[in-house]
């Protein structure tokens, strides 16, 4: 027993050490700086320990601007793109025919690189001297006046941003529920047929609670990717994220460290604690519900 | 209700890399169901017996032919307007709800004046979970459930509908051999308890033998031979149905029919007047062998089983178309194993004479026959 123990230990020694220097070392690391004031980067001292640095970024108006950005991003897209994708992998389970080239097309965009994207949209949306941006085009012919998406109003500006994150996500879930989908036993499918089950019911009392699972994973990873969201924003906006009024918490702590009002490795690490427990806290509590409905 | 199916066929189209044309997995199926009865459907895998099933069900569209529930044609109607129940083979229970969810599903879809009360809906399933014994179950999930009570589950939510017509796919096929014997009863007696025409498809002869009041035997999507299980046995039409039922299968001999005679190996070996000259096959049930000091048919003997009521005498000869025959002798039957080998006498009722080329029963007249 003992000596089987030790066996364990040492197996799990690479990824402990790994584990230990890349992720705990530098969360704890993370929580000192937070703690320490008016920390110099060049001489490595600091005047005291406190909760200062949580109270000036919880004062700095760009700090709040991000966290309405981010809480809205969140808000707006996990269930959005969790919805369209369910909505989009049963359609693709329910036809036959070019059902294969359908599933690319869907996942193609998970290939594509998040920058690459970025720039179709700036072309999509963006206005400049010589072009009112395809978007724009189409709205003119509905009668609509030009709407500068990319630096125009604050709603307009979120808009994009979530309809690109969207856009950025969907093609993982769908693929993850295509798969759920595809494995639900059909003799469950013939048993509601034979007992003269609606569609509708099918799909709430059948389909649903047999990918429920997968669903929670993808409701909570799709959280947890929505408040670390960062270069979806630049990749529409451009790098100076506070000017456009179009930063997320993530943005931030990375301006507090090198952006051009960088330098500032106290605040950086504060924003990060506060960005680590509002994740925890969420996560938590959606693990909480979901065990409370999927009941396992 | 009876059930009467009128030249089904039912194709599909091939399958698999390079596949071309159709399959018929049903051909030209017409059989009754009486009311009130238990029906076996019976056949080796692949013989299209649960595609049969899923037609009568309405799970599948015949390609040709009809479907008539007491006079009614139902062919053209979907499942639920049939009045069918299904117990399928892996019971298909819906995992996230309790025993009781499950049996109340099917209720809850009626609309309109079918609808039950709630106060209603759960009386039925309770009568339904009583009929099955499983009252103490009702708060379980189904995987919290044996394999045989789940089934008992499955058949509570297919009889709660109060169908017309009970149909079961493979029902004992995911038990254990304990489980079978008791299960079979159980079905035997909610089935008459109920008196719902009941159709159950089964790969295992001993199983439908057992419990049915009629059995169909099919093969490769065609009916070999429809009546009562004992019918069937005595009297197969075809080498097929005589091979296919009884344990242990009956011994095929190549035999001659000549002058009136049966002769297996160059002995007469029994009287078969009225069947035509030439080589026949020739099929002794087990129990047709007597041992007989002057018996026409000697055969070495291999070892004898003992199985306590019987003796399993397992012997070879010549004409045999398996490498051993085996004997059921009473274990207080007297017999002598001189020089290890062993003379019959075959009963005229258990040799049943097929010809050599359509395999098609060659009738004789067995009462007159004298060995």
């Amino acid at each position: 027993m003992q000596s089987n123990s030790k066996k364990a230990w040492l197996y799990l020694l690479p990824s402990l050490v790994l584990l230990g220097a890349f992720l705990v070392y530098p969360l704890i690391d993370v929580f000192i700086y937070s703690l320490e004031e008016c920390y110099n980067f060049a001489s490595q001292t600091y005047e005291g320990v406190g909760a200062y640095n949580y109270l000036y970024v919880l004062h700095d108006p760009y700090f709040l601007q991000a966290v309405r950005n981010t809480f809205l991003l969140v808000i707006i897209t996990v269930p959005l793109s969790t919805g369209l994708a369910l909505l989009i992998s049963a359609g693709l389970a329910s036809i036959r025919p070019l059902r294969r080239l359908y599933q690319t097309i869907y996942f193609l965009p998970y290939v594509t690189n998040t920058l690459a994207v970025g720039l179709v949209f700036m072309v999509l949306f963006q206005k400049t001297e010589y072009t009112d941006g395809l978007v724009n085009l189409c709205l003119g012919l509905f009668g609509k006046g030009p709407i500068d998406f990319i630096n125009g109003p604050y709603w307009a500006k979120m808009f994009v941003l979530c309809f690109y994150t969207i856009w950025v996500v969907m093609p993982f879930k769908i693929l993850v529920l295509t798969g759920a989908l595809a494995s639900v036993n059909p003799d469950y499918y013939k048993a509601a047929r034979v007992d003269g089950t609606s569609r509708g019911r099918i799909f709430w009392r059948i389909t649903l609670p047999s990918i429920a699972p997968m669903l929670v994973y993808l409701v909570i990873t799709g959280f947890i990717g929505a408040f670390k969201a960062y270069s979806d924003a630049v990749a529409l906006f451009g790098a100076d994220l506070n000017a456009a009024g179009m930063n997320t918490i993530v943005g931030y702590v990375y301006d507090m460290l090198y952006g051009d009002s960088g330098g500032y490795p106290s605040y950086a690490s504060a924003a990060a604690m506060i960005l680590f427990v509002i994740v925890l806290t969420i996560t938590c509590i959606n693990l909480l519900v979901s065990r409370k409905s999927v009941g396992e | 209700m009876n059930i009467k199916l009128e030249n089904l066929t039912k194709r599909f189209p091939a399958r698999g890399k390079g596949a071309r044309g159709e399959v018929t997995a049903v051909e030209n199926l017409t059989f009754e169901a009486p009311d009130g009865m238990l029906v076996g459907l019976l056949g080796p895998s692949g013989c299209g017996k649960s595609t049969t099933l899923n037609m009568i069900c309405g799970l599948e569209k015949p390609t040709e032919g009809r479907i008539f529930f007491g006079g009614e044609d139902v062919t053209a109607l979907p499942p639920e307007r049939r009045g069918v129940g299904m117990v399928f083979q892996n019971y298909a229970l819906y995992p996230h709800l309790t025993v009781l969810q499950n049996i109340l599903f099917p209720l809850q879809n009626l609309k309109g004046a079918d609808r039950p009360t709630a106060a209603q809906m759960k009386e039925r399933a309770l009568e339904a979970a009583r009929m099955v014994e499983i009252e103490a179950l009702l708060d379980r999930k189904p995987k919290e459930l044996s394999g045989g009570q789940q089934q008992r589950v499955a058949i509570a939510r297919a009889l709660v509908k109060r169908p017309r017509v009970l149909l079961l796919d493979e029902p004992l096929s995911n038990l254990d051999a304990r489980l079978r014997l008791q299960t079979r009863e159980e079905i035997c007696r909610i089935q008459k308890q109920t008196g719902v025409t009941t159709v159950f498809v089964t790969h295992d002869q001993e199983e439908a033998m057992s419990i049915s009041d009629r059995i169909v035997v099919m093969k490769d999507g065609v009916l070999m031979q429809q009546g009562k299980p004992q019918e069937v046995y005595d009297d197969p039409a075809n080498l097929f149905v005589a091979k296919f039922l009884g344990t242990p299968p009956i011994n095929v001999f190549e035999g001659e029919v000549k002058g009136g005679r049966l002769y297996l190996g160059g002995a007469a070996v029994l009287e078969t007047p009225g069947a035509a000259e030439g080589p026949v096959w020739a099929g002794v049930r087990p129990e047709g062998f007597v041992p007989a000091a002057d018996g026409p048919l000697e055969c070495a003997v291999s070892r004898l089983e003992v199985l306590g009521r019987d003796v399993s005498l397992v012997c070879t000869h010549p004409a045999c178309q398996s490498p051993t025959l085996r004997a059921i002798l009473s274990s207080q039957s007297q017999f002598a194993l001189g020089q290890g080998a062993v003379r019959f006498a075959l009963v005229p009722g258990k040799v049943l004479l097929f010809d050599r080329d359509t395999e098609a029963r060659v009738p004789f007249a067995a009462a007159a026959a004298k060995q």
